[in-house]
């Protein structure tokens, strides 16, 4: 079996531009969870009155 | 593109491809896309169109109804400095939005716009109803496609046209009640549209150096000073009895009818004292004046007409 050691090629962000990421996907998560609540709520009063009858 | 000489360091494959460089932009960017101040506003008269609708809405699909017609607004705004980051770059009230500073890259302006119009509309059609969502899409189309692509860089007209779209989110709240359009929403939506060329107008002339030189068709570059403080004036005169309309038809009390009535006369004054504006008046305290008082006017009569649908609802619940 030949070995064949390989530098995974990735891209270095600067100090800055991992912040910038870090607040971005800190924001991104926050609204999913957020969004995720108010489709549970907001689904169980739209369509919550249907499972009753099932 | 980068911000202080700053960049990272790539690897020799995506070197080759300026667009893998990664982003420089913060949530504050993305939220300034959105454009907040004119959001504002939308939530605030949509919030009015669904509480002074008839019918009853749960809280929760409310909120939610509020919560797209933001997004909406905020997606029109992102597509709008998309489209116009070569305009808003020479243009001293817009040079520092996120795009033309370079902290948002023109792709990534569309697709945060491209998406949260797709999610706004869909999500309202789903959990609130398809009359409300149809309205929202037709706004953001109307906002981004009509105003922002035509109207804006071809005719002095394109703020009274493309003023529709900034007077629809009232009768989108109204909608997500009622699941329909009445002519109590229309009302609400000609106050707006009535209400946008003095202001939009009142801003032009003391920026109009700035819209010449970004070459936009603003109706002081095209049609002179004079007959812009004169069509300022003129839609004052149709603005203020528009405003009282909704007591004259029955949909209030006399208690909003006096109040729009002075905030009316208020409008027709400060639009006076721009009609009177000397030509070589370059400080055009008249025009800053009327802008101001035109943003409070809206948010007043608006207010007014929340405070008076609550207050008849009381009553009316109280005699019951």
């Amino acid at each position: 079996m030949i070995m064949v050691e390989e530098k995974l090629e990735t891209v270095t962000l600067t100090e800055r531009q991992r912040k910038a990421q870090r607040s971005r996907s800190i924001a991104i998560g926050v609204a999913l969870a957020v969004l995720v609540v108010i489709f549970y709520i907001a689904t169980i009063i739209k369509f919550g009155h249907n499972l009753g009858t099932m | 593109m980068s911000l202080s000489g700053e960049t990272a360091e790539l690897a020799a494959p995506l070197r080759a491809h300026s667009y893998a460089e990664p982003s420089m932009a913060g949530v504050g960017d993305y939220l300034a896309l959105m454009k907040p101040r004119v959001m504002s506003l939308v939530v605030f008269t949509a919030l009015v169109g669904l509480l002074v609708a008839p019918g009853h809405v749960h809280p929760v699909i409310g909120f939610t109804a509020l919560l797209c017609i933001a997004i909406g607004a905020g997606a029109s705004g992102a597509l709008n400095m998309w489209y116009d980051a070569d305009i808003d770059a020479v243009m001293t009230r817009t040079s520092r939005r996120p795009v033309p500073m370079g902290r948002v890259k023109p792709g990534e302006a569309l697709a945060f716009g491209l998406t949260l119009s797709g999610f706004s509309v869909v999500t309202l059609g789903l959990l609130v109803n398809w009359a409300a969502a149809a309205l929202l899409a037709f706004t953001i189309f109307f906002y981004a496609v009509v105003y922002t692509m035509w109207l804006k860089r071809s005719t002095p007209q394109n703020i009274v046209i493309g003023g529709a779209a900034g007077a629809i989110p009232p009768v989108i709240g109204w909608a997500a009640v009622t699941g329909s359009v009445s002519l109590e929403s229309l009302v609400l939506f000609l106050i707006i549209f009535l209400w946008t060329p003095p202001h939009f107008w009142a801003l032009a002339l003391f920026k109009s150096d700035d819209y010449a030189k970004a070459g936009i068709p603003m109706m002081p570059n095209v049609a002179g000073q004079a007959s812009t403080r004169r069509q300022i004036f003129a839609y004052a005169l149709v603005l203020a009895p528009v405003g009282v309309a909704p007591w004259l038809l029955g949909y209030t009390t006399p208690f909003y009818g006096v109040a729009a009535m002075l905030l009316g006369l208020g409008f027709v004054w400060y639009a006076w004292k721009v009609l009177g504006m000397a030509d070589d008046d370059r400080a055009m305290k008249p025009a800053k004046a009327l802008f101001a008082y035109s943003l409070l006017y809206l948010f007043a009569i608006f207010a007014a007409y929340l405070a008076d649908s609550v207050v008849e609802r009381a009553l009316a619940m109280g005699g019951a």
